[in-house]
């Protein structure tokens, strides 16, 4: 089978723009949520694009692009690509896309009437402008579309684009996840769900979790063949080996309360890495801090890992940085391919009081030595989103 | 109308609004195409939107296909206003 690595990473964080700044601030327990929930705030757009550019983005496209500046510079893709542009592919996932751009219009729609609302709605709006944008600034021609699973998109984003270059679809595809829903609406409609954390802490796999924060944010991946980063000297920081996706069928937005898809999907990650659960050293959880997916997701790794599961580190990003829904799955393979590369678990931030039941490693608020015997430290990442969405990356250092 | 329809005003609009999409304030003259300013369709639907609003003028698909200049749009307006 085709072997897939990545050879460069970009995120915009509520931790700061850049994926070493989120891996750095992370592992030193830094927390970028602030008053409930984590805005990217040291994202200012006219520091990375002109002005054009931030007319023509939403908050979720400019992301996007800034953290596809940062992934293709370190590829060496900034001046000229390396391959023919139409067997280069861009798809980016998103819970919702621009829906403060869609907010924005709806208030001039109702104070000013349908004259007034901009020509520029649909294509801000869009859940698919991302890897649109991307794809016009850099002239990726080949396939090109957006993910849609919630906050499983990110990680499917990134499983699909594998799946292309092992089909033979692709050489090359930029690829991640994208979100900017911290708005009045967004804000409100997930409060009505009762998902958002009351307290505004996220502390997953805490017995105190009360709901997630949400934030927002993205990383871009640039994933190629094995063989032909290789063979044009590209620097490789980490292998997708295998991927996982699978469909709870159970409910729209509460996990399969054993979470009996969730381990489906750990399991195809494995298998198709072609790795059994002793192989892997440190888990990515889901990790919402919501009650039911901490409670269901810590039992689909013990389903799907067996004992191996108490033996290995499992953390969750969104203790540091909210919930970045349709980015989550993207910014947390970022900062799975670090950790792996520093062979550190970074830590789950505010953990303190265990559930019962909810007994594995979670790496309670100090990043902690992975404990890795001679060989190239492996991961897996996981992401579920409403609709009963799973999609799990097992994710290889590259030494 | 709320303006009064010279082509300086007329100018002053449109130099306003082109300001805002991005080009730079001293390449927008009477004879910069929009091309040349990298003003595109949609660019100029939104100006349309302003140009409606400022002086009542409707400016269609087919009039918007025929300004290629500055100056075109400014002249467009005042002689579709007078």
């Amino acid at each position: 089978m085709t072997q897939v690595v990545v050879t460069g990473i970009g995120a915009v964080t509520p931790l700061g723009v850049g994926a070493r700044t989120l891996h750095e601030r992370w592992l030193a327990g830094q927390s970028g949520i602030e008053d409930g929930e984590g805005k990217a705030s040291e994202f200012e757009p006219k520091d990375h694009l002109s002005v054009k550019e931030v007319r023509r983005a939403d908050r979720f496209t400019q992301f996007a692009l800034v953290a596809g500046d940062e992934a293709l510079a370190e590829a060496g893709w900034s001046d000229e690509l390396p391959y023919d542009p139409t067997r280069v592919a861009c798809i980016i996932g998103t819970g919702i896309g621009g829906i403060g751009t869609l907010e924005h219009n709806h208030d001039v729609l109702r104070d000013s009437g349908p004259g007034k609302v901009s020509p520029l709605a649909v294509p801000l709006m869009m859940s698919n402008a991302a890897p649109g944008a991307l794809s016009m600034r850099y002239g990726l021609r080949g396939h090109s579309y957006g993910i849609v699973s919630a906050c499983a998109a990110g990680a499917h984003a990134i499983g699909t684009s594998a799946s292309l270059i092992q089909a033979g679809a692709a050489d090359a595809v930029v690829t991640g996840g994208s979100e900017a829903a911290l708005t009045p609406l967004s804000k409100a409609a997930f409060a009505a769900l009762d998902a958002l954390s009351d307290s505004g802490i996220s502390r997953p796999f805490d017995a105190r979790r009360d709901g997630f924060v949400m934030g927002e944010g993205a990383a871009v991946l640039v994933l190629e063949d094995a063989e032909k980063a290789k063979a044009r000297g590209a620097t490789i920081l980490a292998t997708v080996k295998g991927y996982g996706a699978s469909s709870d069928a159970s409910h729209i937005t509460a996990p399969q309360p054993e979470g009996i898809g969730a381990a489906d999907a750990i399991r195809q990650a494995l298998e198709t890495a072609g790795l059994k659960p002793e192989d892997v050293d440190y888990v990515n959880a889901h990790g919402t801090s919501t009650p039911l997916n901490d409670r269901a997701e810590t039992k689909a790794i013990k389903a799907a890992l067996g004992d191996r599961a108490n033996e290995i580190p499992v953390s969750s990003t969104k203790s540091a940085i909210g919930h970045l829904l349709g980015a989550a799955g993207a910014v947390e393979a970022v900062a799975t391919i670090l950790a792996l590369r520093d062979k550190m678990a970074p830590p789950t931030l505010g953990w303190e009081e265990q559930e019962e039941g909810m007994d594995l490693d979670y790496v309670p608020n100090e990043a902690q030595p992975l404990k890795v015997n001679g060989k190239p430290a492996v991961a897996l990442s996981n992401a579920f989103g409403f609709g009963g969405h799973n999609a799990v990356l097992c994710l290889e250092a590259h030494e | 109308m709320p303006e009064t329809v010279t082509p300086e005003a007329v100018e002053t609009t449109v130099r306003d609004a082109l300001v805002q999409f991005g080009p730079e304030p001293d390449d927008i003259k009477r004879d910069a195409t929009f091309e040349e300013l990298d003003v595109d369709s949609l660019d100029l639907a939104e100006l349309s939107q302003i140009i409606e609003d400022e002086y009542g003028v409707k400016l269609k698909g087919e009039d918007v296909g025929k300004i290629k200049t500055v100056g075109d749009a400014v002249d467009l307006v005042v002689q579709r206003a007078g």
